[in-house]
């Protein structure tokens, strides 16, 4: 996570503009945004088709016969002109045909819409533990700075940035499941709850009080509390690191010396003034570290046996499956894309400064 | 060189009011520098670390204990002692010797990596920022569709699509982390392609080639080498996550993400087996980090 690049994408450079200007600004975004999206299908396309890992064999194993290797090939439609196979591809995604899992045999999406609750359910609990330690932290770093709390902080989000997530995850488990006890281990929920739980939206955590099975909701908190603090201390830091470095630059504000001047007390000037400047800029990086827990699920979810859509990706890679490979490929850049206008309306719509 | 043979007049020549010639002037710019970085402590602590892992790395061989590939079944999963000082592996190899000779892989990768993602990204964002035009919207457009994945995720899928490896792996990384450098020498481009010395550059009447390469590539240098420095640590922890996965480095390969992969099963007793090759991971990515934010502090005028 390069913090200049994050806010680059976040923040395209554009010119002050009236009412007119906010409709040319949203369909240049618009078509920036298709453009991208075009691209990921190039990208895609190119993964998925064109690299030396041969399609055919990746089905039909090594020892397959030269007739069912050529009847494989056109079956694939390999031996049509590129063009030809890159429009078949795109019509397929935009008709949400992503094809067949290799090693589950089903359509490669209701595959994926089987796994995603469990690393949404993941990824957001991590979310709300970032922020509500990032933010904080990261606004009491900048008010006392330099003070023995800052310091603390500091080396906090080195360590974030610098920590594997997945080796923190083999610690966490060696020390809190293994020898404390304090918590579950790997695995989404205990096996003997497993059948008792009617899936209704598919989040455990939801679909358990629901049912009022209170034992099952406080065998999934066990379960869920380790993987998602560990997943959520890089997003911590990085939260924490940004908050910091904007609530810096507002206190240098002469903004802020007129509220001190004023008698207001440096916790108020800080919570109420200062901190309404930077909140859209906040909201910016939590929505875009949500996007990065994406990334961290892939490692965190093969740590502690976690169904979900990072174990689904890593199997797919490891089976040689690309339908499911480029299916998952797929779906994080357009969630990135996606998050990533909104991000930038977001900006546009709660942010004078900008237009 | 006269100058040299005296420490006296080496400084005289180096601390020196008026620079002789340019060479004079660069020696100088250099030795402020180091002067400024002494009294950084963090990024000393850092460089300090990464010159004694370099320093493993290369003495490996003499350095290491043990042979890293003797297996020894009834010396298995012995913890921390004095014969062997990090504990046993789960095939009784040598924890220490094999984290000593994982240096040489991690290093391997990050600046193989580097190699590649610096002038790859420094070329791309100078033609870029310095033509303008459809090449710059046609460029950064690239860019952008890299930039829409976490680079996790996409080394992943051009693993998947190259074949598991530690090469494929430096392929897959280099693909996935050259983006944010040419967006970083394009903006470094942009600010100084207006400027009177490439004006008048361009007067004399040289290329556009002439102009990128001698010109306006060595001013973006600074800034890439400092971003470079700082994504040295996350190379080194995608390249340990694919090596985790069984993406990157096979086993019996003792790079460390692929040792904390093998040994997995063993680990919630043994906690040497992920503790010791974790820590070397963490050591290595924190030392770039403290090194790169020093570096940035010094180089980089444009950061407060």
């Amino acid at each position: 996570m390069s913090d200049s690049t994050i806010n680059s994408t976040a923040l395209p450079p554009r010119e002050p503009s009236a009412l007119l200007g906010g409709f040319n600004w949203l369909a240049r975004t618009l078509a920036t945004v298709a453009a991208t999206l075009f691209g990921l299908l190039v990208l895609t396309f190119f993964i998925g088709r064109l690299l030396p890992l041969d399609p055919v064999i990746a089905i039909l194993g090594d020892n397959a016969s030269q007739s069912a290797y050529d009847a494989m090939y056109r079956q694939l439609g390999l031996d049509r002109p590129l063009i030809e196979q890159f429009a078949t591809y795109v019509g397929q995604v935009v008709q949400f045909d992503f094809g067949r899992s290799l090693t589950s045999g089903n359509p490669v999406l209701s595959d994926i819409a089987r796994v995603f609750p469990a690393t949404l359910e993941l990824a957001t609990l991590s979310i709300l533990i970032a922020t509500g330690f990032g933010i904080p932290l990261g606004v009491l770093s900048a008010m006392y700075r330099d003070s023995p709390l800052d310091y603390i902080v500091r080396v906090l989000t080195l360590l974030g940035y610098s920590a594997p997530n997945f080796w923190l995850g083999l610690m966490g488990l060696t020390l809190f499941y293994a020898t404390l006890g304090w918590v579950a281990g790997p695995g989404r929920i205990d096996f003997v709850y497993e059948y008792t739980l009617t899936p209704i939206t598919g989040f455990l955590l939801i679909d358990a009080p629901l049912l009022g099975e209170w034992q099952a909701f406080a065998n999934a908190i066990s379960h869920i509390v380790l993987p998602a603090s560990i997943l959520g201390f890089s997003a911590m830091a990085y939260i924490a690191r940004m908050t910091r470095s904007f609530m810096i630059e507002q206190l240098n504000q002469e903004y802020v010396v007129t509220a001190r001047v004023k008698g207001l007390s440096w916790a108020k000037t800080v919570w109420v003034h200062a901190f309404r400047n930077i909140a859209v800029q906040v909201i910016t990086v939590v929505a875009l570290s949500y996007a990065f827990l994406l990334e961290g699920a892939v490692l965190i979810e093969t740590v502690f046996a976690w169904p979900g859509f990072g174990r689904y990706l890593t199997n797919a890679l490891l089976a040689g499956d690309m339908n499911a490979v480029v299916g998952c490929t797929l779906l994080v850049g357009t969630i990135f894309i996606v998050l990533n206008l909104c991000c930038d309306l977001l900006y546009h719509l709660l942010d004078p400064r900008t237009r | 060189m006269s100058r040299t043979d005296h420490p006296t007049r080496l400084r005289a020549w180096l601390t020196a009011e008026i620079a002789g010639s340019s060479r004079q002037a660069r020696a100088q710019q250099l030795w402020r520098a180091l002067w400024r970085l002494r009294s950084n402590f963090t990024a000393l602590f850092g460089l300090a670390i990464l010159l004694a892992l370099l320093a493993m790395a290369l003495l490996a061989p003499w350095i290491a204990t043990h042979d890293i590939y003797a297996q020894n079944l009834a010396n298995r999963l012995k913890p921390p002692s004095a014969e062997h000082w990090f504990g046993t592996d789960e095939l009784g190899r040598d924890i220490f010797s094999r984290v000593v000779f994982g240096a040489r892989i991690t290093l391997y990768i990050a600046l193989l990596t580097a190699a590649i993602v610096a002038p790859v990204g420094l070329l791309i964002g100078t033609v870029a920022g310095y033509l303008g035009g459809w090449v710059d919207v046609l460029l950064m457009r690239v860019v952008d569709i890299f930039l829409a994945f976490p680079s996790l995720i996409l080394a992943l899928a051009f693993v998947a699509a190259l074949g598991p490896g530690i090469e494929n792996a430096i392929i897959a990384i280099a693909l996935a982390s050259w983006p944010p450098i040419a967006r970083l020498a394009r903006a470094e481009t942009l600010s100084i392609r207006g400027s009177d010395y490439v004006a008048a550059v361009r007067l004399q009447g040289a290329s556009k080639l002439r102009i990128v390469i001698n010109h306006i590539m060595p001013m973006c240098i600074p800034s890439v080498v400092v971003r470079v420095t700082l994504n040295m640590a996350s190379i080194i922890l995608t390249a340990a996550g694919l090596g985790f996965l069984g993406l990157g480095a096979q086993a019996p390969s003792p790079e460390w993400g692929a040792m904390l992969s093998s040994g997995r099963e063993f680990m919630l007793t043994s906690w040497w087996l992920a503790a010791i090759p974790g820590s070397a991971i963490l050591l290595t990515s924190l030392a770039f980090n403290l090194f790169g934010d020093g570096l940035r502090d010094l180089l980089d005028p444009h950061h407060d």
